[in-house]
């Protein structure tokens, strides 16, 4: 991994509250796990930013090396590691994440 | 020739002595799609219910069954699909089963 793919991404995380690593864009998700990842996020009104790593086979490689993750998409909070598909779906329907983005300020809906 | 999804339930059941264990290989859904390849063998879920998850963060048991399926991942599994629990939590959340 170069030094400029970990930079980015370094940069990325820590500028972007909530910032997404996934298949296509927000608009136009490529990857059916990205767009539940899309959906959750939009469902709760949080405001996220997304990297496609399709249009970069040096992010696509160097998220999974920077994460530790091997595949995408990859929810980071604050500069945090999240998780996956999996793991925000399940942190969705348990509460759990709306409990986190509160306790990290992040700003989102109260649920339904 | 073993297939992809033989090979993870036998490294699952041995490293994990699992309670619960079920392996899908959902490839046929993601043909056509990236990561997709004709043969298949690309696209899994899992279902593992195991003591070894007590006391283990999500992301922490992710990444344990991850680096376990290092070398299917380097051989071309594109995605899996992780539900990890213990017996404890599988038992409160039945409905939600892979």
């Amino acid at each position: 991994m170069t030094g400029t793919v970990t930079e980015r991404i370094q940069t990325e995380i820590t500028e972007n509250p909530v910032m997404l690593y996934m298949k296509g864009t927000a608009m136009f998700p490529q990857c059916g796990f990205s767009a539940r990842v899309v959906q959750i996020l939009t469902h709760m009104g949080v405001p996220f930013k997304t990297a496609n790593v399709l249009e970069d086979p040096a992010l696509r490689e160097g998220i999974k090396q920077f994460s530790n993750w091997p595949t995408v998409p990859q929810l980071y909070v604050k500069g945090e590691f999240v998780g996956g598909c999996d793991i925000v779906t399940e942190m969705f329907q348990s509460g759990e994440l709306a409990t986190m983005l509160t306790e990290k300020g992040v700003p989102h809906e109260a649920a339904a | 020739m073993t297939s992809r999804a033989d090979r993870i339930e036998a490294l699952l059941r041995q490293h994990f002595t699992p309670a619960v264990l079920r392996v899908a290989d959902d490839s046929h859904r993601h043909a056509g799609h990236a990561g997709a390849r004709p043969g298949g063998q690309t696209h899994y879920s899992v279902l593992l219910v195991s003591d070894a998850f007590r006391g283990q963060a999500r992301v922490a048991r992710s990444r344990a069954v991850h680096a376990l399926l290092d070398g299917e991942f380097a051989g071309g599994l594109h995605a899996l699909a992780l539900t990890l629990r213990t017996p404890e939590e599988h038992a409160a959340l039945p409905e939600s089963a892979a």
